[in-house]
This record gives structure tokens, C-alpha cells and sequence, in this order.
């Protein structure tokens, strides 16, 4: 049975770091059993400081150290205090979270007597002690933990606390557990492993046309040596082989023509299929990453990493790469044949390398800065882009031209700046290349010209060394260059595995049920919920029975979509578990279980294309009947007809052409035509008028019927068909039960029913009472029609 | 000067007496502009966070009230200024930063750059993955290194 095995306890005690159960085996009794524990990390100052707290079965043991003794992960030294509690039912513990810093409350006999105070990142232990403590009064034994879909495997580096696969950083002590800082670009090659055989093709090219651009100045000397300083000199030689030597120089050159260009064909081939395989991986991994993500990153900066950081990187592997190996090639290739040659005057022209090899070096940190530097502002660019041209409405609307101008020069400056800095280097660093090659080349003629002088050389074989030397500095200087580019690409690729890295918040589940034609079924058990630090959702509970209509209604920001957004597994409960047909949702494959739901979101998106693309967009394969049958069911058909291309009008960029109320309609259609078990409305009708609407829900009277349908509506008049109706106030349901029964009872839901009745019909607050008695008349009418 | 009392009660709540003699228990004082103006524009909530009494500054209220105001704050705000930094974070996302602050050493992850602000010309604001702020008022206090590595993330 794999639903029961979702709710097995996991046992809590067993996450329980090392250091935490040496230091009770001096201090528990026999007998004695630790039941759960508590890391505080701050004094009563709210300075750091390492301590912890322990349930047993039998007390509550508290240990607190000095400030500043923390030592990887763990406390140094000895306690600076201990207390010991017995246990007793007048025993109470109180968590109290704030923004950023929380306290824990021992209360006994409703009297303080002790208080710890902890950062967020140890919220979870908080929670786990106090619930751990009131469970263990009540039951006897520490509640089973929450569902582990995933089991507890990882073991943190810092605190030796073990936490699930899929966490940025540890639960208990938020230290990271992201991979040290790795050196990207040698990734790239792994990406690359897949055109392996093409790349070796295309260094063993690089090798061929590098050693065939070496010929010519080969030939140059025994043409000068053997021939044409004999012949100046006044003596008879033999001109054959002249002709020989220069067909050799041609034919070098068309070697190195023929092999540069194929070497050219095969890495661009190679570099092209890596980046497009790069950006490919990193657009399906975007995908795959829950909203979490995308809510703390800015468009344009996700858009610049995928689109131009790719590119750089595409540029680096096709350009650079093969000019930095031919470069390393000619350099090795050179010094050996000088070395043959002559090797005393070789090491004098060789002089130099180290030199130069040590400032690449000291550039190349400066200019990587630089260059990261530089991504980042162009970001900030695209993030302007991508967020005033969707904006551009308000921009006018506020008539703030002239500051989105400004606020972009800006950013354009900033481009200005950081390049401005890297060009100085660059260009500094440039000049001493050159400067350098020219004292190397000057080196050689002295030391060339001495040995002449001594004849113990001769004449050819200096030009010869002369030629090469300055091939081998012109090298040189392009490997510098590929210092920076280097540099660019690792930044860029650094960006890119920044996303590639990210694991989805909201995981697969590793042997995952398939949920198949599910009935619809919903059950929220002890549901809690956090966005980061602050808790929206508080122990929710509901359970809807398939093709049960629930209305939710409450505040704005009681936490109504927020519950929707668990619904869709955009997000994952805290605490506690969402069940459907009995089966946590965690086990199910998220797109699977996605196709089951259909959701109409409370700001409609469209995207570019036509309407009946965007109808079918859900389901691609969709015929034209069906897709007309779902825009019929939404009263959406009749105002598409009226549109100039019917169907096939396109809608514009997140469906700009249409109006509000109009794009509801096309969404709804849209979540309709998957035929869904389980449809989700979230204020889906707000935005058209009461006779619009009035027709919508006749026709989603139809559809609903034998669909397990939660909608959201501000507006309670769109709820009369529901079943049952749930109120929600500040993250909890505080009433469950159907219209008539609600108004009744005379609470929340009475107060917001008669709020919107006198707004209605303008009347005052003071006639309060003959509402509610018309109210209620009213409803006794809506109940009976609806049963 | 403000009509209402404020004191706590034996489990060290707060608890404000409003005019007409209503009791409110737990409340809190919140900053509205806890960064760029502190020390202005304070509210004092009620638990459920509604709004009970707005003061313009802390000095509306008497002495000893405004020592409970402000020992209530400083027990809500945790924002360490940060002294030096330790390691040198990778510019990868997430990064981990060791730093020694007002409060003590600590470590702590930042999401990705975008967390890392400049508030004004010197003054910058770090929010790490858990919401925790951390402040530099003046970036000339710090060492070069410390410097050098806000500098990459700037
Ligand atoms: N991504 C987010 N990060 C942090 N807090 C959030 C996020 N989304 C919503 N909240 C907060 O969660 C609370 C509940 O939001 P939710 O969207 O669920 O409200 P709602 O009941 O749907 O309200 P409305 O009727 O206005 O749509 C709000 O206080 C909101 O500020
Ligand atoms: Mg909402």
C-alpha cells in the first residue's frame, strides 16, 4: 500500500546531530529516552551564541554557551549554564515568530521562566520542540514527524543535522549545501562529451594546420644558407634545388589554407551544437523550477543568462578555444624546432615566456572581475527592457517617460563604466605585450648578430629564428586576449550553471504513483504553509468529497490562492499533507498530476498566438469542435465571433487586445477543455459584469457536475450553486458549511454576506439588522433551488 | 502627548490601554520605515495587526512608555551590522558568507546577487534566504577585502 507509507512516522530524534547525543550521555538518567531537540543561536542580547534544548521522556534539558564559541557548526568548550525541567502537564512552550528573529517561551504554571531566542533559520527546530512537547503531554509520544516523501539522507557539513534532498541549505543551521564554487568552464566540456569525436577531428586539424603554418620559415633557411648567401657571396651552386624549396612554400601555404578552413567548419560545428544544447538544457531546467524561483529573479536577467550568455559562451568555444589551442600548439611546436636548431640561442629567445605567463596570470583575476561585472550591468539593461516595455501602460499612464529614460541611461552607464575600467587594463596590458615582443625580437638580433659575427651561426638560420620569434610573440599576445575571453565565457557559464544548478523546490517524487483518472477526492490534513520565514497557512484541514462545489471565500490576503498554489503543487506544504484519492500529492509526476486540474488563475495570461491557441493550449491536439464546445461553456464564443478573424484573431502579447473580462473567458475555456477532475476558479469572473456572469455560471453549473470544483469569489453572489462554502481569516478556515447554514450562524461569512448586501444596495450600516432578516429570506429561496 | 498606557504583564506581553479604557494584550510596535526612517512613523499593532495608535516619533511618548517601546523593537529587530567578512563568497548562487557582526560570527546563504543592495552611496543591505537583514552603514568602516568582495556583488 504506497499511501500508508507517506504517513509512517519518520523517526524525529534520528536527524539529531552527533555532538547533541554525546553531550547527553553524561547527562541522561537510565531509562531515560531523548525525544526531540533544539538548536537556539541566540543569547538573550540577541547575540550568537550556540546552545540547545532537548525533550526526554522524562525532562527538558537546557544547555547555553558563550557567545562567539561556535566552531564548525558546533559549540566549543563547556556550557556556560544548564537547567534541567521535570516534566509536568503545567509545562507549556511558546513559540513566537517575527520577522527574522524568533522566541521560544517555557512557561509554568503560566508563569515565565525561561525564554530562548533563535534566528529564522532555526524556526523549525522551535516548532518541533513546542509540538514535540505538547504531543508528548497529550499522547504519551512525539507526534510521527511530517510526511517524509523524500527521506532524510543528507547530512549537513556545518551542524551535522540530516535534511532532505532538494534543500539550499541546511534546515537547521542554513548553511549551504550547493557544491563548492566549481570551475565552470571545465564543465562546459562535459556538456561537450556528447561531439567528443568531432572535437578531436577538429584538434587533430588544429595540429595539421598549425604544424603546416611552421613549413615555410623551415624552408627559409637552408634557401638563404645553402643557396642564396653562397651565391652572393660569389660562389657556384647548384640552383635545382631552388625550385623544389619554393614549390615547398607553396604548397605549405595551401596545405595551411586547406587545413585551417576545414579545422574552422568542424569547431564552429562543434561549438554551435554545444551552446544550442546549453541553452536547450537550460530553458527545459527553467521550466522545471517552481514559481519560488521566478518570484525572486527578475525577467530579464533570467532572459540575458539564457539567451546572450549561451551566445558567449558559443563565441568562446568556436573562436577562442581553437585559437588558444593552435596558439599552445605553435608555441610548443616552435620552441622545439628552435631547440633543434640551436638551442643556446632558442633559451635566449625564450627568455621572456615566463614573464609574460606571470602578468596573463595577475590580468587575468583583474579583468574576470571586470568582465562579471560587465554581464551583470547588461542585465540590468535587459531587466529594464523586460520590465517597462510590458509596463509601458502605467509608465504613460504616470507620465514617467522621462524617468524610465533616466533610469535606463543609468544602467547604460553603468555598461560605460565597468568596460571604460576593463579597457584600461586591457589596453595597458596590450601595450606591454607588444613592448615585450619587441625587446624579445631586439634580444635575438644581438645575440643573433654576435654569433654570426663569430660564424657560429650562420645568416639563415638567424632569419629564420627571427620570423619564428615573431609568430611565437604574436601568440603570445593572442593568448592574452584569450585571457579575457576566458574570462567573459567563465562568467557567462557561470551564470548559466547558476540556474542549471538549482534544484525545483517542488521535487518528483522518486518511485511516483500515477494518478490516472482521478476521481477527485481532496483532502487537506494539518495543512501549514510558509513563504520563506512568515507563515500564511495555519493547520488547515478540509476535506471535499468528489464533485463537491466548494466556495471559498475570506479577506484579501487570508491566503486563498495561496491554498490554490498548494492545490497545483506550484509550491509544497511546510507542513501537514494535501491527499487526493488518498494518495499524497507528492507522489504523484507534477505534470500528471497537473493535467488532472484545471486552473483559471486570477490574472489571466495569454500568450502571443491566436485565440484558439491559446484555447488549446492545454491540450495541443484539441479538434476545432472541441475547442468552440469549451468556448461555449465559458461564454466566451459569442464575443470571439465578433472579433475580426473569429478564431484565429491573434491576441497580442499576454492578450492585449482583448479586455479583462474577455480574457477571463478564454482562460476559463482554456482550463475547460482539458476536462478536468478537479477545476480550480480563482476570482475567475471578477472582471465581467453580473449579467456575463450570471451566464457563466449557468453554463459551469453544467460542467461542474461530477468535477471536484474549488472557486474563489469576492463577489458571494457567484457561490450560490457551492455545496459548502469555506471562510478563511489570516491563513486559517474559521467556517466550513453550506450558505444558508453560514448565514445562519450569524459569523464571518454572515458579516461579509450582509457587507456586500449593503453595498449593493447603498444602504447604511445602521440598517444592519433588516438586512441580515432579508438576507436570510433570500437565502432560504437560494438553498432550496440549488438542493 | 499620546492618550493611552502601555505595560506587560506577568508572561512579559505587552499590553496597551486605549483611551476609553479598552485593553489590548500583545500588541507590538512596528517601524514603518524600519531602514530609512527609524525613528519615525511607529504603529502600534494589535496581535491580530491592526493598527491602534500611530505615533509620528518615539517622542510622543513619556519617558518610561518609550523605554518599553523601544525595548519591545529592539526585541523584534534583528538586523546585525556586519564588521567584516570573513571567506570570500562565490559568485555562484547560492553563496555562503562567513561575517563577523555586532552580534558575533555567523554564516549565512545569499540567494544571488539581487539580495545584495546599496541603500545609499555607502550604505548597504544584505537579505539572506531566510529574510534575515544584515546591514553595512558605511562601507569605508570596512577592511579592503571585505570591501573588495562587496564590490563583486555590487
Ligand atoms: N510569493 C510570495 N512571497 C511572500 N508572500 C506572499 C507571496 N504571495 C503571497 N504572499 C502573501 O501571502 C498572503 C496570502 O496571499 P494570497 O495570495 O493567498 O491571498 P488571497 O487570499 O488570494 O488574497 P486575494 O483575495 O487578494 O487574492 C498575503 O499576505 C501575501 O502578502
Ligand atoms: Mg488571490
Amino acid at each position: 500500500m504506497p499511501e500508508r507509507s507517506l504517513t509512517e512516522s519518520a523517526d524525529t530524534w534520528a536527524a539529531c546531530p552527533d555532538w547533541v547525543r554525546s553531550l547527553l550521555a553524561e547527562t541522561l538518567a537510565p531509562g531515560e529516552t531523548p525525544l526531540t531537540w533544539f538548536e537556539p543561536d541566540l543569547d538573550c542580547r540577541l547575540h550568537y551564541a550556540p546552545a540547545v534544548v532537548v525533550l526526554t521522556d522524562r525532562r527538558l534539558l537546557s544547555y547555553q554557551w558563550p557567545g562567539g564559541t561556535r566552531q564548525n557548526g558546533r559549540p566549543a568548550g563547556e556550557p556556560e549554564s544548564r537547567h534541567a525541567w521535570t516534566l509536568s502537564p503545567q509545562l507549556e512552550l511558546v513559540q513566537r515568530d517575527n520577522t527574522g528573529v524568533g522566541k521560544l517561551e517555557l512557561f509554568l504554571a503560566g508563569e515565565l521562566i525561561s525564554t530562548w531566542r533563535y534566528t529564522a533559520a532555526r524556526a523549525a527546530g522551535a516548532r518541533r520542540l513546542s509540538d514535540g512537547l505538547s504531543a508528548f503531554q497529550r499522547y504519551g509520544k512525539v507526534g510521527a514527524s511530517p510526511v517524509a516523501v523524500r527521506p532524510a539522507s543528507l547530512e549537513c557539513a556545518t551542524c551535522g543535522a540530516r535534511f532532505r534532498v532538494g534543500e539550499v541549505s541546511c534546515p537547521e543551521c542554513g548553511a549551504s549545501i550547493a557544491k563548492s564554487p566549481m570551475m565552470s568552464l571545465l564543465r562546459l566540456f562535459t556538456v561537450a562529451r556528447k561531439y567528443l569525436w568531432m572535437g578531436l577531428l577538429g584538434f587533430a586539424l588544429t595540429l595539421a594546420s598549425t604544424a603546416s603554418g611552421l613549413i615555410p620559415p623551415y624552408l627559409t633557411m637552408p634557401l638563404m644558407d645553402d643557396i642564396l648567401v653562397p651565391v652572393q657571396g660569389g660562389n657556384i651552386v647548384d640552383l635545382s634545388m631552388v625550385k623544389w624549396y619554393l614549390l615547398g612554400l607553396a604548397g605549405a601555404s595551401v596545405l595551411a589554407w586547406g587545413l585551417t578552413w576545414a579545422q574552422m567548419f568542424v569547431m564552429s560545428w562543434v561549438s554551435e551544437r554545444v551552446s544550442a544544447d546549453l541553452r536547450i538544457k537550460t530553458y527545459t531546467h527553467l521550466q522545471q523550477l517552481s514559481l519560488e524561483y521566478f518570484g525572486g529573479k527578475r525577467t530579464g536577467d533570467l532572459i540575458s543568462r539564457v539567451s546572450s550568455d549561451t551566445d558567449r559562451i558559443c563565441y568562446f568555444l568556436s573562436v577562442y578555444v581553437l585559437d588558444f589551442l593552435t596558439d599552445i600548439l605553435l608555441i610548443v611546436m616552435t620552441a622545439a624546432i628552435m631547440l633543434s636548431i640551436d638551442w643556446e640561442l632558442a633559451l635566449v629567445t625564450l627568455f621572456p615566456l615566463p614573464f609574460i605567463a606571470y602578468l596573463v596570470f595577475r590580468v587575468q583575476d583583474r579583468m574576470g572581475h571586470g568582465f562579471s561585472l560587465g554581464n551583470r550591468a547588461w542585465a540590468e539593461i535587459t531587466t529594464i527592457l523586460a520590465d517597462t516595455i510590458p509596463g509601458i501602460r502605467v509608465v504613460k499612464a504616470f507620465a514617467q517617460e522621462e524617468r524610465e529614460i533616466k533610469r535606463f541611461k543609468k544602467a547604460n552607464d553603468r555598461v560605460l563604466n565597468t568596460n571604460d575600467r576593463v579597457n584600461k587594463i586591457w589596453s595597458f596590458f596590450n601595450a606591454v605585450v607588444v613592448l615585450l615582443t619587441d625587446l624579445g625580437v631586439l634580444v635575438v638580433w644581438l645575440f643573433g648578430v654576435y654569433r654570426v659575427f663569430h660564424h657560429s651561426i650562420l645568416v639563415g638560420v638567424l632569419t629564420t629564428f627571427v620570423a619564428y620569434i615573431s609568430r611565437f610573440y604574436a601568440r603570445l599576445d593572442s593568448m592574452s586576449r584569450m585571457v579575457s575571453a576566458t574570462q567573459r565565457a567563465a562568467a557567462s557559464a557561470q551564470r548559466v550553471f547558476g540556474i542549471l544548478d538549482r534544484v525545483p523546490k517542488v521535487a518528483e517524487a522518486t518511485n511516483p504513483v500515477h494518478p490516472g483518472r482521478l476521481e477527485g477526492r481532496i483532502s487537506i490534513q494539518n495543512v501549514s504553509f510558509r513563504y520563506g520565514t512568515r507563515p500564511i497557512l495555519k493547520n488547515l484541514d478540509l476535506a471535499i468529497e468528489p464533485g463537491e462545489m466548494i466556495g471559498l471565500v475570506g479577506q484579501s490576503g487570508a491566503g486563498k490562492t495561496s491554498l490554490i498554489n498548494l492545490l497545483c503543487r506550484f509550491y509544497d506544504v511546510s507542513d501537514g499533507a494535501i491527499l487526493v484519492d488518498g494518495t499524497d500529492i507528492r507522489r504523484f509526476p507534477i505534470g500528471e498530476y497537473r493535467r488532472c486540474v484545471g486552473l483559471v488563475l486570477q490574472e489571466p495570461f495569454l500568450f502571443y498566438g491566436t485565440i484558439a491557441e491559446n484555447i488549446a493550449y492545454g491540450r495541443a491536439g484539441a479538434s476545432r469542435a472541441e475547442i468552440i464546445a469549451a468556448a461555449r461553456a465559458a461564454r466566451a464564443h459569442e464575443f470571439i465571433l465578433r472579433l475580426p478573424n473569429g478564431y484565429d484573431s491573434l491576441v497580442g502579447e499576454r492578450g492585449q487586445f482583448l479586455s479583462g473580462g474577455e480574457r477571463q473567458r478564454v482562460s476559463i475555456a482554456r482550463a475547460l477543455l482539458i476536462d478536468p477532475r478537479i477545476l480550480i476558479l480563482d476570482e475567475a469572473t471578477s472582471s465581467v459584469d453580473t449579467e456575463t456572469e450570471r451566464e457563466i455560471q449557468i453554463a459551469l453549473s453544467n460542467l461542474i457536475k461530477g468535477r471536484t470544483t474549488i472557486a474563489i469569489a469576492h463577489r458571494l453572489s457567484t457561490l450560490q450553486q457551492a455545496n459548502r462554502i469555506v471562510v478563511m481569516e489570516r491563513g486559517e478556515i474559521v467556517e466550513v458549511g453550506p450558505h444558508a447554514e453560514l448565514l445562519e450562524r450569524g459569523e464571518a461569512y454572515a458579516r461579509l454576506y450582509r457587507a456586500q448586501l449593503d453595498m449593493q444596495s447603498g444602504r447604511l450600516a445602521d440598517e444592519e439588522e433588516d438586512d441580515l432578516e432579508a438576507a436570510d429570506e433570500e437565502d432560504v429561496d437560494g438553498a432550496e433551488k440549488t438542493s | 502627548m499620546a492618550i493611552f498606557t502601555l505595560k506587560t504583564d506577568a508572561r512579559r506581553r505587552l499590553i496597551l490601554t486605549a483611551e476609553d479604557g479598552q485593553e489590548y494584550v500583545d500588541v507590538a510596535p512596528v517601524r514603518a520605515f524600519p531602514l530609512s526612517d527609524p525613528l519615525h512613523a511607529i504603529s502600534i499593532c494589535d496581535a491580530e495587526g491592526r493598527e491602534l495608535v500611530y505615533l509620528d516619533s518615539l517622542d510622543e511618548l513619556n519617558a518610561d512608555q518609550r523605554a518599553l517601546v523601544e525595548e519591545e523593537l529592539a526585541q523584534r529587530e534583528f538586523v546585525p551590522v556586519i564588521l567584516r567578512i570573513v571567506n570570500t563568497p562565490a559568485l555562484t548562487e547560492p553563496s555562503s558568507w562567513r561575517v563577523e557582526t555586532d552580534r558575533g560570527h555567523t554564516t549565512f546563504e545569499v540567494e544571488s546577487e539581487d539580495s545584495v543592495h546599496r541603500r545609499a552611496p555607502r550604505q548597504v543591505s544584505i537579505v539572506d534566504v531566510r529574510g534575515i537583514r544584515y546591514l553595512i552603514p558605511d562601507t569605508r568602516t570596512l577592511d579592503l577585502h571585505s570591501r573588495r568582495v562587496l564590490e563583486r556583488f555590487l
